[in-house]
């Protein structure tokens, strides 16, 4: 039986775990369900054909793709599905080709094999807005294959030649002789063909879902509680479990008295893992009360000192040596010695949290002879090693579960693994199966963050306002040196992460040089929506409105004629300025800015219509936001995501901060790291720019321009620079 | 024991009276639609209603709820949940949807309370509950067109 038999279909388009086949997956726990099909694709890993233990009922041609004799056709999904639409734009990918019948596409989560690797990270991950194109051509191979497949079976059965076939909307069609067969009723017959390896696909001109406004699978099963998150995980006999962790950033665990904590009611296990102190009770509420009387010696470490002030200082210091050289084109020195005017300004960000709305988690059931792990993750290779080497098993007896997750931004994502470490642990230590809960509180003070930075700019401009060079310096701490990613994410010692959208610099400036300052160790820091491009756009464009403004120019106009050779990146600065009324006034009291970058293949220029409170604090109507990111899967999830990121952001741009006092986190929760709310998210409006080119990503791109077009409409207004985030209302008004 | 009704059916509950109602409903009653985001009322994910009010079930104690009518996600009327869920899919409200059973949940009240709302009133009524996806166009889409479908089946 496959693990998918195990499961049943809620109302929308995606196989849920219920409760209750979570329950019939543990009884089964251990009997092989790893499903088996081959992939007939040279670039997909594996190419031994496994024996589907559903054997002929199901024609699955490769380990994309399952129809079921009712018709029901399911795609597998390789990239995890947290809030992004990465389910709906696979299953288009497949539907397409394999002219399906949407209303019958549902989509399961692809176990751990490496037939589901990225293309490009060569494991299966999720992340770097890529899910779309980097699957555009394999899973739509998929879809066409087994429709060549159900076509030719149907032309078998009538003796016909397949070329006088069709198919369409889930049947194949013999129009002379007016035959047709659903696609269910070919599933045995098209099991015994042989997977094509010659597989055309479609014109473009020729699609019928790709392209057009698509309703998300996932809907209906998110808005009557059947989506299961990694949270919503029950087996038999499972525990619940929450860590104490070290205070300080480095600190280490010195010992602990469990008593306290092994007096209240319901706490099971107290014990010692890696990475601080696991109470463990038969549910959340026992476990955070052990944790709260839970007596622990901390040793703090070398960062017990770490201050946000005075890390401050150390970065400006830092800014004034020259750094690593990330980009060096022309002579700028000679070219700053000969401007007619110079220009410096430093521009700060602060450590963000991720905060999705679902706080880690994971549930881990170890047991002798199997392991099975449930959670909802970006990163499924590494977090299933990660299983096997806690779990001390071999790696096929050892399972991971993709959930749905409740929001990544990068945080579900990361080398340590850090929740299946925990939960693994304990599960093994316990013998028996436990969820590891991290409380709000973990999330905010124990996470890992998008990193500080600081960027010192210093241009020259000729005596007629243009640009002669551009000097920017980086001071942030690394993301990736040392990761095991460091490979393609770090080149000549840069961690690319840090200068992205600076070294890329579209602007067209004869002298221009990027350094980079890694700054000490310390905080954990890892990616982030949009990762460097989250601080690199905001520096980028709110200086380059300082250099508009210094002289003379709109900064639409600038920004145009500095991208003569950028086409894209001035397409969509024309179409949002457009579209936004650039030039024409603004009603009372509100003032317009603008912002573009290029983040991972897709450019975004945004408009941002201000105001100032009563109270003093800005407030963003309206933002008019051109996208161009090659070819749409889904104009309606493009659409959803420039809302998205616009507010996430936003988010950043007028609340987001984490500072440090004493080593420590200051916030909390929502109340001291508070989150954009209905009330003040402006009006969206999306342009998407037609376009043929080379495909580009959508989940993160719409994030980084929304900070500096905010702030450059803020400048308008109030006549004050914004060079620090978040946005301090102090001297707005 | 702890007795109380939930979406319609008695149940009764062994867990120390000052549990939070959402661990409750999520682990000793297996209703996982209703989410944990912060356990300090400040989110909204956990709402739930008590005797008809929209409740944040992460800070009320299981003792407060004892003996009252507790109606989660699951079990929303379909008088107000079937246009609101209606309208929810219609506008293609959710992104990863963690927080969508909370923002129906507090929709459901002001719905009940104002057949027409105004903007204003959808930002009195739902300001309290956070969307990291950041769909709150949508979300407020969406009521407008509950409140019309459900103006036009009164009719």
């Amino acid at each position: 039986m496959r693990e998918s038999a195990t499961r049943t279909t809620g109302e929308g388009g995606v196989v849920n775990l219920s409760r209750r086949d979570l329950l019939k997956l543990t009884a089964l726990a251990g009997g092989g369900l790893i499903l088996g099909v081959a992939l007939p694709f040279p670039d997909g890993g594996r190419a031994e054909a496994r024996e589907s233990r559903i054997g002929g009922a199901v024609f699955a041609p490769n380990a994309f793709v399952r129809v079921a004799p009712d018709g029901t056709v399911t795609v597998i999904a390789n990239h995890s599905e947290m809030g992004q639409g990465a389910y709906t734009s696979l299953a288009l990918l497949v539907a397409e080709e394999l002219e399906a019948d949407w209303s019958r596409v549902r989509v399961e989560a692809a176990p751990v094999d490496p037939v589901y690797n990225h293309l490009l990270y060569g494991m299966q991950a999720t992340g770097g807005s890529n899910t779309t194109w980097s699957e555009w051509e394999r899973l739509r191979k998929a879809g066409a294959a087994a429709r060549m497949m159900l076509v030719a079976s149907a032309a078998d059965l009538w003796k016909v030649d397949s070329a006088t076939c069709r198919a369409e909307n889930g049947e194949v069609l013999h129009p002379a002789s007016g035959r047709r067969a659903a696609y269910g009723t070919l599933v045995e017959a098209a099991s015994r063909l042989t997977p094509p390896t010659d597989i055309p696909l479609k014109d473009p001109k020729d699609f019928r879902l790709l392209g057009k406004p698509t309703p998300r699978l996932d809907t209906p099963d998110k808005t009557n509680g059947k989506a299961i998150f990694g949270l919503d995980v029950s087996v038999p006999g499972m525990k619940v479990a929450l860590i104490a962790r070290p205070p300080a950033f480095g600190g280490k665990l010195k010992s602990f008295d469990a008593a306290k904590a092994k007096a209240i009611p319901g706490v099971r296990d107290v014990l010692a893992i890696d990475g601080g102190v696991a109470v463990v009770a038969e549910g959340f509420w026992p476990a955070k009360l052990g944790r709260e009387a839970l007596e622990v010696v901390w040793d703090d470490g070398p960062l017990a000192a770490l201050d946000s002030a005075r890390q401050r200082q150390e970065y400006l210091d830092l800014a004034r040596t020259p750094g690593a050289i990330a980009r060096n084109d022309g002579n700028t020195g000679k070219a700053l010695a000969s401007a007619a005017k110079t220009l410096e300004a430093v521009y700060e960000t602060p450590y963000l949290a991720h905060a999705m709305m679902e706080p880690l988690n994971c549930v881990a059931d170890v047991r002798a002879d199997g392991c099975d792990v449930w959670t909802g993750t970006q990163f499924q290779t590494l977090d299933h090693l990660s299983a096997v080497r806690d779990a001390g098993l071999k790696p096929e007896q050892v399972r991971l579960h993709t959930t749905f997750l409740g929001g990544g931004f990068g945080r579900r994502g990361w080398f340590d693994s850090e929740s299946v470490h925990a939960a693994v642990q304990i599960s093994k230590a316990i013998q028996a199966p436990v969820k590891v809960v991290w409380t709000r509180e973990d999330d905010i003070r124990s996470g890992h963050y998008r990193p500080r930075a600081l960027h010192a700019f210093k241009v020259g401009l000729d005596a007629a306002g243009g640009l002669l060079a551009w000097e920017q310096r980086i001071v942030c701490q690394s993301i990736f040196i040392g990761t095991p990613a460091a490979g393609f994410t770090v080149k000549d010692g840069i961690d690319q992460s840090a200068v992205e959208g600076a070294v890329d610099l579209s602007y067209g400036v004869p002298n221009v040089r990027v350094e980079w300052h890694q700054a000490p160790d310390g905080v954990p820091v890892m990616i982030w929506r949009s990762v460097g491009h989250s601080h690199s756009a905001f520096a980028i464009e709110s200086f380059l409105d300082e250099v508009a403004h210094a002289g003379g120019k709109d900064p639409v106009e600038l920004r145009k004629s500095l991208l003569q050779s950028a086409p894209r990146a001035r397409g969509v600065v024309e179409l949002a300025a457009e579209k936004a009324g650039w030039g024409k006034p603004p009603a009372p009291g509100r003032a317009r800015g603008i912002a573009v970058h290029e983040t991972y293949g897709s450019w975004v220029a945004q408009v941002a219509e201000v105001s100032i409170t009563k109270a003093g604090r800005p407030r963003v109507h309206r933002v008019v936001c051109a996208v161009d990111c090659g070819p749409v899967a889904n104009p309606d999830g493009v659409r959803a995501q420039m809302q998205s990121g616009i507010v996430f952001g936003l988010t950043a741009a007028l609340y987001g901060e984490i500072s440090l006092a004493n080593g420590r986190v200051v916030q909390r929760n929502f109340h001291d790291y508070p989150m954009l709310r209905i009330n003040e998210a402006p009006v969206v409006e999306t342009h998407i720019v037609p376009s043929v080119a080379k495909m580009g990503g959508i989940g993160e791109v719409a994030v980084p321009p929304i900070a500096p077009a905010v702030a450059n409409a803020l400048f308008a207004l109030t006549g004050k620079r914004i060079r620090r985030l978040p946005i301090r209302a102090e001297g707005l008004s | 024991m702890t007795k109380l009704k939930v979406n319609g059916t008695e149940r009764s509950v062994d867990v120390p009276p000052g549990t939070p109602l959402l661990w409750v409903i999520r682990e000793s009653l297996g209703l996982t639609g209703t989410k944990f985001g912060c356990g300090m009322a400040l989110c909204g994910a956990c709402t739930v209603h008590l005797d008809g009010e929209a409740v944040r079930s992460c800070v009320t104690p299981l003792s407060r709820a004892a003996g009252r009518d507790v109606t989660t996600i699951e079990g929303l009327a379909p008088d107000v949940g079937g246009p609101l869920r209606q309208a929810w899919i219609a506008e293609d409200v959710p992104q990863c949807g963690y927080c969508q059973s909370g923002q129906i949940m507090s929709a459901a009240i002001l719905l009940r309370e104002s057949a027409k709302p105004t903007d204003e009133d959808i930002d009195d009524a739902m300001s309290g509950n956070i969307c990291r996806c950041g769909t709150y166009e949508r979300i407020r889409r969406a009521i407008h067109v509950a409140a019309a479908s459900r103006a036009e089946g009164k009719q």
